[in-house]
């Protein structure tokens, strides 16, 4: 074996080795390093001494178990990445920790490998955690799957009771979709059959685990298929627009025409422009560029750039294969943005069709994803999404979820659109066809949310109506949302518990919508006591939602007491009341902060109308990155 | 696309990402090796220019040539160039080793800056295969309001989705050099062109892989003198890159330590 440890010229291949707990993940990586003389001057001694410390003999594992948390309670807590090196050929392993409640990490190191060796304990056979592994090693999209039979010196290297674990574990994978590239029997620790032939399994033919890697497949070009695009961002530097974004898949040239996301624009692509390399008039799969189009039109983040005759897909409900990933269930009506490339689009999980039981990987009809679960599931948005269905071997219908904070919560690979099964509860929304720039200029100005939040008392529908007056005077079709208007008809309904204020918040935040899209401004003036409720209807408004908090304290607001409320919270006579029993959670960051305890109404009037001028008036087209 | 145009690729994709997503946004640069590339990275996705501050965080023990550096190409690179001071270490942790404990000046500055410039993203240049727990990181790794890394809680990262702040006072340290190894490293700055101090080349014998602060940082015996020796000598050496520096070899748990608190 060479000495060097980091010469290959190529890209390292990925590897990521999984299974289940205590199967010998770490110990395998630990022996194949060593037996490949692939350690760093000084490893060998640094884990002999870090084993002795903690009273063991040796143990390989600590070679990876880089935190002094995981030496000391034995277990990996997170991936890392180790290069490593057979003869001309660079790898990267990856170790995957097989504990449940690190099923992201595992996800976050698996997802880029090209292979995957499966470490299954030939006399335990395949358990919970192979499972597990192996069905996320199908819905991240790995095809190449080595099955490492570990610890066949416990079955005395016994050829029968080899095979029989084979094939049991042959079956299961077989259930998944999946195909083992095969099997090698051996033992980690002992160093059988990793970089050596074992001379205690004659009967066995195959490679070793060393051989297995070398002869993983390199991926396949994705140069050879139609362009994607996805638009990363728009710059405007020096009066040149430049539209930047990886080239996903295909190849796209300067002079080419392409369609420009659902709004089919088409544009062409004026030139590839680029830092201290030479002029590029062609890019392909993988390449980080920004492109100058002709004419030139601004597109949106997330818009896909293709060439006409050969678009992907559009549906506004998708069938997705959900890896869950957080530790409560996921039930049907749940909010959620869906990421794909660089889109996003706000979708609602709306029917949960099979459910995988992973005791015997069966599936089932279900009515929510247990936690950490496996489901095939619908998701709808109110417009179409782009996409072409996931793929092993490219980045297509690479599906995430995220939540109102912006937390990855599931992979969502995309299968395709979803037909419309029987008893659903089926709503299409429909899109106008009046623009949202022609509302603007017959307007004059755009539509947009300013939301009010304050304690009762504060000022919120005594301000909102003084700018409502002014705006409308100034010729801005202006609408105000207030509490108690709100709850006289629309919400009355609604109590004040918790979870009813939610629902008040969202059936107000799903009005002004409404109305914002038809081009109007509205002011919302709410207590809205709870940032995540406020969260909640930034999620729903999206675009054009303001926050502006109006502020007076608690003792201002109790003495103006214009509703005689704080006197009846006071005496018990209502509960949950707002800055009294019930938390008020001021916003960090509010567009704009009023000072209503200390300014005169009219001062702050004006600056609400001020800034709601500002917000409304400006220039159609503008961006802010522009 | 060979390997460097792939790393570039990616590391461009990444600090698109940043820009997009992250304002305040501003570069971690110590003008070593790695965040030089980090720089000319910046000027790869910007078309020639960086559009956010370069942040030099001084602890005012770098070696003189360091700073002539900074100062000759804040200049030529048309950076908006921030600097930042470090408290003095008798404010540190005294219960971390002498060297870990001088080194924890760099972070308790940084933090400073954060605060300052209410930074909500931080792009620095560690790489995955210098040190074992920079292996585990994030390419956009969160960080809490007292900038704590917190490892046994990190966000899934996979498929080029990367996790956002969600917080007040959250910021993200974003990695555009994760995946880079110390080989990758100075191929591209012998492809590049891209310009370096020469502390990293031998003079006696001896040559920084590595460069700190001036009194915890050590040359390592080298006659390589030239970009294509340095590479020569990578491809054969088995040493780790960081073994000239002082605070990773104080104790099992010293760099680990460090880390959690916010170094980088």
């Amino acid at each position: 074996m060479s000495e060097n440890i980091s010469s290959s010229q190529d890209a390292a291949t990925p590897i990521v080795i999984v299974g289940h707990v205590d199967h010998g993940k770490s110990t395998l990586i630990g022996r194949l390093l060593h037996d490949t003389d692939s350690l760093q001057e000084g490893k060998v001694a640094q884990i002999i001494e870090s084993s002795k410390k903690r009273g063991l003999k040796i143990e390989w594992s600590f070679l990876l178990d880089s935190l002094q948390i995981e030496r000391d309670q034995g277990v990996t807590v997170d991936s890392t990445r180790i290069p490593f090196r057979l003869g001309q050929r660079e790898f990267v392993i990856v170790d995957a920790p097989g504990h449940r409640q690190f099923l992201r990490n595992m996800i976050t190191g698996a997802a880029d490998a090209e292979a995957a060796v499966l470490v299954v304990d030939a006399q335990e056979g395949a358990r919970e955690q192979t499972r597990r592994h192996a069905m996320l090693l199908h819905l991240i999209g790995i095809r190449h799957v080595i099955v490492l039979l570990n610890k066949v010196d416990l079955l005395d290297f016994d050829q029968a009771k080899v095979e029989a674990v084979e094939k049991s574990v042959t079956e299961l994978l077989n259930k998944l979709g999946l195909e083992a590239a095969l099997f090698v029997p051996a033992s980690a620790r002992d160093g059988d059959n990793i970089a050596s032939r074992s001379e205690r399994s004659p009967w066995y033919k195959g490679p070793t685990l060393t051989e297995a890697l070398a002869s993983v497949p390199s991926p396949a070009s994705r140069s050879e298929l139609a362009l994607r695009l996805p638009v990363q961002d728009v710059y405007r530097f020096d009066n040149t627009r430049y539209v930047a974004g990886r080239v996903e898949r295909g190849r796209v040239r300067v002079g080419d025409t392409v369609i420009i996301g659902t709004q089919k624009t088409p544009a062409r692509i004026a030139s590839i422009e680029s830092w201290h390399t030479a002029p590029h008039v062609s890019a392909s799969a993988g390449q980080s560029i920004a492109v100058t189009l002709e004419p030139d039109v601004i597109p949106d983040r997330g818009d896909l750039l293709h060439h006409a005759d050969a678009a992907p897909m559009e549906a506004s409900r998708v069938r997705v294969r959900l890896f869950w990933l957080r530790q409560e269930p996921l039930r049907v009506g749940e909010h959620f943005r869906l990421r794909l490339a660089t889109a996003e689009h706000a979708v609602t999980v709306t029917a949960i069709d099979k459910v995988v039981d992973l005791d015997d990987l069966t599936e089932h009809p279900g009515t929510e994803v247990p936690p950490e679960g496996f489901a095939e599931i619908v998701l709808s948005a109110a417009e179409n999404i782009q996409f072409d269905p996931f793929t092993p071997g490219t980045t297509d219908g690479r599906g995430v979820l995220v939540d109102r904070q912006q937390r990855i919560v599931g992979g969502a690979p995309i299968i395709g659109p979803a037909s419309i099964a029987d008893g659903e509860k089926v709503i299409h929304p429909s899109a106008s066809t009046v623009t949202v720039q022609d509302r603007e200029r017959a307007k004059g100005h755009k539509g947009a949310v300013f939301w009010l939040t304050g304690l009762s008392g504060s000022g919120k529908s005594t301000l909102a109506r003084a700018a409502e007056t002014r705006l409308f005077a100034d010729g801005v079709d202006v609408t105000v949302l207030d509490g108690d208007t709100l709850r006289a008809g629309l919400c009355k309904d609604l109590g004040f518990s918790e979870a009813d204020r939610t629902e008040n918040v969202r059936r107000a935040a799903e009005v002004a919508r409404l109305l914002r899209d038809a081009g109007q401004v509205v002011i919302v003036a709410l207590i809205s006591p709870l940032r995540s409720d406020r969260d909640l209807a930034r999620q729903i408004i999206g675009d054009g939602f303001e926050e502006v908090f109006v502020d007076a304290d608690l003792g201002t607001c109790e003495q103006r007491d214009p509703k005689g409320l704080y006197a009846a919270a006071r005496a018990g006579k209502i509960s949950g009341f707002t800055g009294i029993d019930a938390p008020y959670e001021a916003p960090a960051t509010p567009a704009l902060h009023l000072v209503t305890g200390k300014d005169s109404v009219e001062a702050a009037t004006k600056t609400l109308v001020t800034f709601v001028e500002s917000t409304v008036r400006h220039k159609a087209g503008v961006r802010a990155q522009s | 696309m060979d390997h460097l145009d792939q790393l570039e690729a990616q590391s461009v994709f990444i600090l698109r990402e940043a820009y997009r997503k992250l304002k305040p946004l501003a570069m971690l640069w110590s003008l070593g090796k790695d965040s030089n590339v980090m720089v000319w990275l910046a000027k790869k996705a910007f078309l020639g220019r960086v559009p956010f501050p370069v942040m030099h965080v001084d602890t005012g023990k770098k070696f003189p040539e360091m700073y002539k550096f900074r100062d000759e190409y804040a200049k030529k690179w048309n950076l908006d160039l921030l600097l930042g001071e470090c408290p003095p270490v008798e404010e540190m942790d005294p219960s971390l080793p002498p060297a870990a404990r001088s080194a924890a000046r760099k972070t308790a500055g940084l933090a400073a800056m954060i605060e300052k410039y209410k930074l909500q993203g931080v792009i620095a240049g560690i790489r995955r295969d210098e040190q074992g727990t920079r292996a585990k990181e994030r390419v956009f790794s969160p960080r809490g309001a007292s900038h704590k890394w917190d490892i046994r809680n990190q966000p899934p990262e996979f498929w080029d989705q990367y996790a956002t702040p969600h917080e007040e006072g959250m910021h993200i340290r974003v990695h555009p050099l994760l995946a880079w190894r110390e080989i990758d490293i100075w191929r591209y700055i012998e492809r590049e062109g891209i310009p370096l101090v020469d502390l990293y080349f031998s003079k006696n014998g001896k040559r920084y892989r590595s460069l700190g602060d001036s009194d915890i940082t050590f040359p390592v015996e080298s006659n390589a003198s030239t970009l294509a020796e340095v590479i020569e000598e990578l491809e054969t050496t088995k040493t780790s890159e960081r073994a000239g520096r002082a605070m990773d070899h104080e104790s099992e748990d010293a760099f680990e330590r460090l880390r959690v608190a916010g170094y980088l």
